[in-house]
This record gives structure tokens, sequence and C-alpha cells, in this order.
């Protein structure tokens, strides 16, 4: 049998896979990150902490209401997003006119609050979420054996980003939305809502965030800590992919999934900080990122 | 008349040692651990609650020692561990510290206490290394250690035919502790590593790493981590049908919290060692339900382990009747230590608190009787055999004592 760099083809196909699913929560997250930090010029450092609220919110949703997962997968971004939206409304909509350090200590300050609080309730072992029936069990790929959950995470999210790119980049909706980007005022004068319309964009961002939270509910221990351990990730993708930019963060969110898988394989020591290293590469040349305009 | 004067100075100075008699003393004790990260329901304010308890079942008041606790948050991190320590010695008077899990954070705190000639009474950590090659007569090791994980689990799992390895490591001190005298037991057992893989601390995705202990063909994959690390591992190394599969699965360190956090569902079956449960006797149900008033879960053995060593504590400053490390540290080692939570045993020379361990196998969710009703028990480890033998950890200080 031959072998790649020293291990068999089969395991190197099954890292990858594992890579990619492992890249579609970055490209989910990232990509809420790059919609609000476009819209709103906000850095959403509660991201993180909204992401493991989606998480909680299924788990709540099923002990206490007895509401399944696949209905979660629709109500719980609907909710995420509206707690998103009263902070947008609330809070963070005082903060556009200052300067971009302004919204993320705010972002930051709300993410140590919300993990706190949460914490305090849950403690940080995490509460067990079985999976539903249907993605219980895995098929044996030949090379792998592929769990129907993770099989699940790549289709989901690979539907949630193209949907999420198409509507922004070829419907009118997005015209809308990318016009106000580039100037609020004159989009204003055309008879937009722009700050319903920002409003709606945060809760948006925040609901991608809460719906990697369901799909990471039965894959990883639902604990109030899950979204931290994932956030600083997802900001080196969003700042490699180009801040702000869609596409970017949707290819690189899935790219560096697996060159993270790589690194397990070859160098696991150094899993945790091969994307900070490409992350260093990338600012120093192109410091708008791979897909980011340079202003 | 100089016979005379000698009987009475000897009498005068047993008088003085006498407990009855002993002046006020006050101590301080830093409780030092996780209270926000994976390790935090292991240890954290249960840690704190536990010692209260010691200090309360001791009747310290009444005995006219006074004692305050503090406590702090090391985050895992041997750098803000070692700054508190240093703090708590030199600028606010602690006279011990307690708990501090995390084998790299432990084994600063270690040194500095050494280096600060204080008392160090360690629960939390595992690595065997502050009471074998780093050992210090500053350090008490209480609770377990990974050379006790390595012979209860690593043993029984050889026992049942494990006889090819391949461990998942948490790549610091305590897995690389871990992992080697796991690696020790198989090896002499006539069994082989065929392969391992070091993750990254904390991390929370293992699918890549199960993978690879998938391809390895070991019949036992050993996860030398714990707390959150094992929890995720656990849950999807079932999700991968690793043990359906025809592999077994070792946690090498596993505590109740991490099964109550998992679910039987998931955890039913494993096999893991622990120094204590809640459920052993009437004694350690008493003490626990009064602990889970409290602390509003059942306590781990971390946290009986702060119990056990505060109240040793306080026996040899009352036995004493000071707070001098010399003379305390001197006391409980010549003396037996004796509570509710682990019964009868001793400190060694080398630091190392010798008590039984046990070897328990999570219930499956039918045999569960009621709320943290996990473990059944396989086999009482008795405390000669529990313990790395004194003359195999490479100690100074036993070395130093046997060349007397």
């Amino acid at each position: 049998m031959f072998e790649l760099l020293g291990i068999p083809p089969q395991a190197l196909f099954g890292q990858l896979l594992l890579g990619l699913i492992n890249g579609s929560f970055y490209a989910m997250l990232s990509l809420g990150l790059a919609v609000i930090f476009g819209l709103l010029n906000i850095i959403n450092f509660t991201h993180g902490a909204q992401y493991m609220m989606g998480a909680f919110v299924t788990w709540m949703l099923l002990t206490y209401f007895g509401i399944n997962y696949w209905a979660a997968l629709i109500l719980v971004p609907l909710i995420v997003g509206a707690t998103g939206i009263v902070i947008e409304r609330l809070m963070i909509s005082r903060l556009y006119h200052l300067d971009h350090l302004y919204g993320l200590l705010l972002t930051f300050g709300l993410a140590l609050i919300i993990q706190g609080l949460f914490r305090n309730q849950y403690g940080v072992s995490g509460i067990p979420y079985a999976a539903p029936e249907l993605l219980q069990g895995g098929h044996n790929l030949g090379f792998m054996y592929l769990p129907n959950s993770r099989l699940w995470v790549i289709v989901a999210s690979l539907v949630v980003c193209l949907g999420t790119w198409f509507m922004i980049e070829k419907t009118k909706l997005g015209a809308y939305l990318r016009a106000a980007t580039e100037n609020p005022t004159l989009v204003g004068a055309f008879g937009i809502n722009v700050p319903r319309m920002i409003t709606l964009t945060y809760g948006f961002g925040v609901g991608l965030a809460a719906l990697a939270g369901v799909l990471a509910a039965p894959i990883y221990s639902v604990n109030p800590n899950m979204g931290e351990q994932l956030i600083i990730v997802v900001f080196a993708v969003v700042v490699i992919g180009g801040m702000g930019s869609i596409l970017g963060a949707i290819i690189t969110g899935f790219g560096l999934g697996l060159v993270e898988g790589l690194t397990r394989v070859f160098y696991p020591e150094g899993s945790a900080v091969v994307i900070f290293v490409i992350m260093a590469i990338v600012l120093l040349v192109k410091p708008a990122g791979l897909f980011g305009r340079t202003a | 008349m100089m016979k005379k004067l000698a009987l009475a100075t000897s009498a005068f100075a047993m008088l003085a040692a006498t407990p009855g008699l002993a002046q006020d003393v006050s101590v301080k004790l830093g409780v030092l651990n996780d209270r926000s990260g994976v390790y935090a329901d292991l240890s954290g304010e249960g840690s704190v609650i536990a010692a209260q308890m010691a200090v309360e079942d001791f009747g310290a008041e009444e005995k006219g020692i006074t004692v305050e606790i503090v406590s702090a948050d090391h985050q895992n991190k041997p750098d803000v561990a070692s700054n508190i320590a240093r703090q708590w010695y030199s600028e606010e008077d602690v006279d011990a510290i307690f708990d501090v899990p995390t084998s790299s954070a432990a084994l600063a705190v270690h040194e500095i206490t050494r280096e600060m000639d204080k008392i160090f009474m360690n629960s939390g950590a595992a690595t065997s290394d502050l009471t074998g090659s780093a050992c210090s007569p500053n350090t008490v090791h209480w609770t377990y250690d990974t050379w006790a994980l390595a012979n209860g689990t690593g043993g029984a799992m050889v026992e049942q035919g494990g006889d090819s390895w391949f461990f998942i490591t948490a790549d610091y001190a305590f897995g690389h502790a871990l992992e080697r005298d796991t690696t020790a037991f198989v090896e002499k057992s006539g069994g082989t590593v065929v392969g391992s893989v070091r993750h990254p601390f904390p991390g929370s995705d293992f699918s890549s790493f199960l993978l690879q202990a998938q391809a390895s063909g070991a019949k036992v994959v050993g996860l030398a981590n714990a707390g959150g690390d094992t929890i995720n591992a656990v849950k999807q190394a079932s999700e991968f049908g690793i043990t359906q599969a025809g592999q077994s699965l070792a946690g090498l360190l596993v505590f109740l919290t991490d099964v109550h956090s998992l679910g039987l569902q998931t955890a039913q079956g494993l096999v893991l060692t622990e120094s204590f449960y809640w459920d052993l006797n009437d004694q350690t149900r008493e003490w626990s339900a009064r602990f889970e008033e409290q602390a509003g879960d059942k306590p781990t053995m971390v946290q009986a382990g702060v119990y056990g060593s505060v109240l040793h504590y306080l026996k040899a400053v009352e036995a004493t009747g000071t707070d001098e490390t010399a003379a305390v540290m001197e006391w409980m080692k010549a003396n037996p230590t004796d509570d509710p939570l682990f019964g009868q045993g001793e400190i060694r020379e080398d630091g190392r608190k010798i008590h039984d361990m046990y070897l328990f196998r999570v219930k499956a969710p039918d045999q569960s009787e009621g709320p943290w009703d996990y473990y059944e028990l396989l086999e009482t480890i008795p405390a000669d055999q529990a313990f790395r033998p004194l003359a195999d950890g490479g100690c100074s200080l036993v070395e130093e004592a046997a060349a007397q």
C-alpha cells in the first residue's frame, strides 16, 4: 500500500473530512461575524457566548418543553436572535458614532457576563444532549466511520453559508444591505429604514451563531465555556478571510478547518496555534486579509 | 538535684506540648484552584466549602485556633498560580496552600512553597512527580496520583486482556506523567503501546485523535486527560463508535462530576480509579449529604481530599501549638491520619499520603437507583499496594534517609 507523507491515504481522507466538519463550524460562525461587521462595523465579541446560548437553549427546549432537535433548528436562532435584537436596540445602537473599540469592549463585557451567568447556573462540566434518532449511528465510508451527526453538520453548514451568500450578493434585499454599508445616508434618502435593517442584520448574525450552537449540541459537551474556546479561532478566521467579506469568511472557514485537521495528524501539539501562525503571515503579506478590500 | 531538675523540665516540656494547654494560634489557609475553567466543577468553590467544613468539624474555635480561609482562581495557569502563591506567602501571611489541581500549576506552587518554607497540601493535581523526582519536604500529596491511577485502571484493563494501547494525552505535565506511568504498567504486564497523540489543553474536538486511535488497531484507547477534555473525548468516542468496533476506552482519570455531565447512557461501563466516593459507607454518605446541602452537588475525591488534608493540618497545629512549618510537617508525617472520608492512613517521608484506592465501574442507566448513584465498586486496592513503593519514586528525601 502506498503512503502519503508517511500515513496511509485512507487515514488522510478521514482527517481531511474531519477538518471539513470543524471548518463548517468556523465558516458558520465567521459568516455571522462578517455580516455583522460588514454592516454595523461592530466587532461582535459576544458571538461565542451567543453560540453557547444556542446550544443551551436547544437543551432547555428539550428538557423543559419537550421540543425536539429539528424544531430547535428553527426556534433557537429565532429566540437567540431576538435577544440579539434587544441587545442591539438597547446598547449597541448607542455606540455607532464612536470608535470600533467601544463596540468591541461592550460586546466583550457582555460575553463575560453571559458566560458567568450560565457558569453560575450550570457549572463548567456541561450537560448531556442526546442526538436525535436520525442522527445516531453512522456510515462506514471504507476509509473511516462517519457519524451521521457530523455528516449533517457539513450539509447544514454548506446550505446555510451558500444561502446567506446568495441572499447578500444576489438578491434585492442583499443589494440594499450592501448599499447601506457603503452609504447609509443615501440609502435612507431612498426611503429605506436603515436603522431597522441594521437591527435585523445583527439579529440575523446572532441567529447564525445560535444555529451553529444547535448543531454543536449533540456533538460537543454543552457547557458555558464552549464559545470562549472557539471564538478566538473564529476571529482569526475572519481576519485571514478579510474583515466583512462574506465569501472570504466562508472559504477561509472551511480552508482553515482543513489545515487544522492536517496539523492534528502531522504535529498535533501545534494544532492549537497553526491558525494564528497563518493569521500572522497573512497580516504581514496582505493586511486586509485574503479576500478583503483595502480601504 | 540535677536529676530532679531535668525531670521537672521534661515534665514541663511535655505539659507544654499537651493540646489542652496550647496557646492561641491563628493560621491562614489558602485554597487555590480552578474556579472558572475545565476543572472548576471538580475542585472550585466545592473545595473551599470542604475546607470550611473541616474547620467547623474540627472545632477550631473551641480549641483556641483561629482559622482564616482565603481562596483564588489560578485559571489552570502555572504563572498565575505562582504569582498568587508568592503573594499569599510573602504579603498575606498564608501558612499553607491547599488543593491546586492542574499538575503544571501544582509543580509551580510546590517549588515556591519549598523556597518560602511553607506548607503545600495538594489534593487536586495528579502528577506523581510531586512525591517522586521533584519531591520536597514542604509538600504533602493527599488524594491520588498518576501512579495510583495507572495501577488501578491500567492494571484492570491489562488484566481483562487489553494488552495493546494507544494514548490520547493532554499536552502538559499531567498528561505526560499519566501516560508515562501507565506505559510502565502496560509494558511491565507484557503489553505494548502502539502509539500516542498529544492534544492541546484544553481541547474540544477530539475526532481527529480518536480516528488516529481507531486506525492504530490498539485494543485499548487510553485517555490521559481530565475534566472537560475527558468529557468531550468520551462523548465523541461514543459518536465515532470506538467501543462498538471492539476497542475499549480507558478513562485514566475520571471524576464523579465528569460522569454526571456525560450522563450514564454515554458513560456506562467506564472503569475508573478513585480514592473517594460519596456512597462508600455511612460516614462518607453523612458527610456528602452535608456537603451537598451547601454545594448543590455531591463531592468529588478532590474536594474530599481538601477536607481530609485541612483536618490533618489542624490536628498538627493543635498538637504542636504552632503554625511553624517544620514542627507541623514533622507532626503530620509522624502521626497517622484518620478522617471519616479516607479512613486511617499515613503520610510517608516523600510526602505521599497513603490510603485505599477503589476501582469502580460506571453503572448502566437501569442499574442506577437515583441521582448521583453512578458507581459500582469492583475492587478495593489496599493502601500498601495502591501507591508507588517508596524506593521507586526517585525522591531525594528517601535516598538521604536511607544513606543516614
